[in-house]
């Protein structure tokens, strides 16, 4: 075609594709991931255009969610059970901590689901199989950022505007972001051999919510327990974004290292299981 | 550039038949299997014997070697299941081969299935810039290509309509449009004009061959061998997972067809052999004129089509079919036999005869091919995609002027057509 751009050319002739078999444990193609942005930002857009097309109160569940949960433990946390806030209102308590928490726990149950639900697209075209998952967790930030809106109005109902220290906030959505994807790479991969894992999913959410501060306040745990319960890394995650946001005791540097740690553990080694699974996938779907 | 732009050496793909029932199912069947899998082991290593733990496997590619010039459009033809789609599919990397190698020179463009990606809910605008990304095109190069796509379609007025409510073939031409804009140095194509209307399969047949004339390589699969001979020079014919043959494509498609057709004695054999159907059985078919089977058919008489068939339980929408071919495998015409129902209507398990007679004096002096098909209607084919394939030769007794018995015969039907031829005005 005469509209084919000419500078392109020869670039692509030279470019040879070598297909043979894989073996044994693969690295992951960074720079053909970071080539595939645009497809990444296509998939993320449909998601988000999709779900809100589809829905009724579209945009409204991603306020609508993290409130009525927060409430619903207000009541039962605060009110029944009278478990301590740090000094800070329980609803904001419990809101702060329930934002980056939606981010992780959708976030890995979109991821989980993703690779299944595009099986069509997985057995007719090629692309980073990793592009799935990650478009799961990044569109996840869209209900993410709506929250985060929420809750500096509640700060700013309460008289607690964020303060300087708001700006350490991007650190802990990033460990929220990567835990999440890391957990969800494992799920993605699981979910997609074995059918019986979507259903342990809303199961281990569930359990993983209580083990992560968020109705609590994490010293409430016994200080022998501290190290293993520092090994969740959203416990680093809630701790921090309390602390950004609302001023509570600053969680202890070894605790946030413990907790980035396992998250690169976590995501590291979801993404070569998912590798590994890649090569075949297309024929277990 | 003298290198090919694809090279294959000895690619292999093995699949396991079953595994995905025995291993796949649920996590807990896997750490039974697991267990139970670990005693076989062990068990065997006692005898010094190895167990396959994974079911009987298949080789879907069988040590497969080729190359494809830069520029060059290969055909692959074969039955369902001789592993063209395999093939392709690990050429388009979207499933790893277990042996063998190949190399690929250039952007890959594979089209596999129409439409892929495609949401419904999207509109078409949003769909052709979505379907792009998926098939490899930068956001740029689609906006670029976007008005010469839509007008291709031919679907200006509906492009900011989500898809949902497009017609089938309006969904088609969208999607093969995004596809046949993508301008790859080398495309895949898998029997994707096996949908779509007569006019969109030239309308894209004509496109493909485009593709080709800009210098790009093809690797086109398709049971549509016309079109195989029509847009590549040369084809591979795979049969078992194996390369049988590779050469110019009139002559791979003429001894595919020619090994796969059935001499009319050995059609009873090969009713036998076909795979078991659980509402059909075909028992015969059986060529008559003036009610004695024959070999070479006589133009000048009627020739009766005589199907017989066992139906095994209540069926709804059975219908039996025949396709007139010529010899390279072009549909001439299609006849069904439930053509004067009304409705769709229910066959009752038992023995049956379908019988078509084609009247004296159609059929030219030719070799045909008569594909005789059944199926269940929106459901499945009870017979191979091709049918049940014979050769019907005819021979010239019908009607016409013995005078000019030199005169050679054209076109692929010659019906006694009523002239009158009068004079009207005297000089």
């Amino acid at each position: 075609m005469a509209n084919r751009l000419p500078s392109m050319t020869p670039a692509r002739a030279r470019e040879v594709t070598v297909i043979v078999p894989g073996r044994g444990w693969m690295p992951i193609d960074l720079a053909e991931l970071w080539r595939s942005w645009e497809l990444l930002y296509f998939l993320v857009w449909r998601d988000i255009k999709v779900r809100y097309k589809q829905t009724l109160l579209g945009v409204t569940w991603a306020v609508l969610q993290p409130v009525l949960t927060m409430l619903l433990f207000t009541l039962v946390f605060s009110r029944l059970a009278r478990i301590p806030s740090e000094g800070v209102p329980y609803p904001l308590f419990s809101f702060a901590a329930l934002v980056p928490w939606q981010l992780f726990a959708n976030g890995l149950t979109q991821a989980a689901n993703s690779l299944v639900a595009s099986a069509n697209l997985v057995r007719k075209v090629y692309f980073p199989r990793l592009l799935i998952p990650m478009a799961s967790v990044v569109a996840g930030l869209v209900d993410f950022a709506v929250a985060l809106g929420v809750l500096i109005v509640l700060m700013l109902f309460y008289g607690q505007p964020p303060t300087g220290r708001a700006a350490w906030l991007p650190v802990f959505v990033l460990l929220a972001f990567a835990a999440s994807l890391g957990v969800g790479l494992w799920l993605a991969a699981l979910n997609a051999q074995f059918r019986d894992v979507r259903y342990v999913i809303p199961f281990l959410t569930q359990v993983w919510l209580f083990i992560t501060p968020i109705a609590y306040p994490s010293r409430l745990v016994p200080p022998a327990w501290q190290p293993l319960y520092a090994l969740n890394p959203m416990v680093g995650v809630v701790e921090g974004c309390r602390w950004a946001l609302l001023g509570t005791p600053a969680p202890a540097a070894s605790l946030i290292a413990t907790s980035a740690a396992t998250t690169l553990l976590l995501l590291v080694g979801g993404a070569y299981y998912f590798r590994r699974l890649e090569r075949d996938v297309a024929d277990v779907l | 550039m003298t290198s090919p732009a694809v090279r294959v050496e000895g690619l292999s793909k093995r699949y396991y038949l079953g595994a995905h029932e025995r291993r796949y199912r649920t996590l807990r069947d896997h750490l039974a299997a697991r267990a139970a899998g670990a005693w076989r082991q062990i068990g065997a290593a006692l005898r010094g014997r190895s167990v396959h733990l994974d079911g009987e496997e298949l080789w879907a590619l069988d040590e497969v070697s080729f190359e494809v010039p830069t520029g060059e459009a290969l055909g692959i033809v074969g039955h369902n299941g001789a592993g063209k789609s395999t093939l392709l599919k690990i050429l388009s990397r979207i499933t790893e081969p277990t042996a063998g190698r190949a190399e690929v020179r250039g952007r890959v463009g594979s089209l596999l299935e129409v439409g892929t990606g495609f949401h419904p809910e999207l509109t078409g605008r949003e769909n052709v810039f979505l379907n792009g990304a998926i098939l490899g095109m930068k956001r740029g190069e689609t906006a670029q290509r976007f008005d010469a796509i839509v007008a291709f379609a031919e679907l200006d007025r509906f492009i900011d309509t989500p898809v949902k409510h497009y017609s089938s073939g309006m969904y088609m031409r969208l999607a093969f449009a995004v596809a046949a804009h993508l301008e790859p140095d080398v495309l895949f194509i898998d029997e994707v004009l096996a949908v779509g209307d007569a006019a969109f399969q030239r309308k894209c047949l004509g496109r493909i061959g485009n593709v080709t004339s800009e210098g790009r390589t093809v690797l086109f699969v398709s049971h549509n061998l016309r079109a195989v001979q029509q847009l590549c020079r040369r084809a591979l014919w795979l049969q078992d997972g194996r390369l049988v043959a590779s050469g110019p494509s009139e002559e791979i498609v003429a001894r595919y067809l020619r090994a796969t057709e059935v001499a009319p004695g050995a059609v009873t054999q090969l009713l036998a052999s076909l795979p078991a159907d659980p509402a059909l059985r075909l028992e015969s078919i059986a060529l008559r004129q003036d009610g004695t089977p024959v070999e070479r058919i006589a133009n000048g008489r009627p020739l009766e089509i005589e199907i017989r068939y066992e139906v095994k339980q209540r069926t709804t929408g059975l219908r039996v079919f025949f396709d007139l071919c010529d010899p390279e495998g072009l549909l001439i015409f299609r006849s069904f036999h439930d053509e004067g129902a009304a409705g769709i209507p229910a066959t009752d398990p038992g023995s049956y005869v379908a019988r078509a007679v084609l009247p004296a004096d159609l059929l030219a002096p030719v070799t045909y091919e008569l594909r005789i098909h059944v199926g269940i209607y929106n459901v499945r084919m009870c017979t191979p995609p091709l049918g049940v394939r014979m050769p019907v030769a005819v021979d010239a007794t019908g009607r016409y002027n013995r005078a000019y018995l030199a005169d050679t015969h054209r076109g692929l039907l010659a019906p006694a057509i009523p002239w009158t031829n009068a004079q009207v005005r005297h000089q």
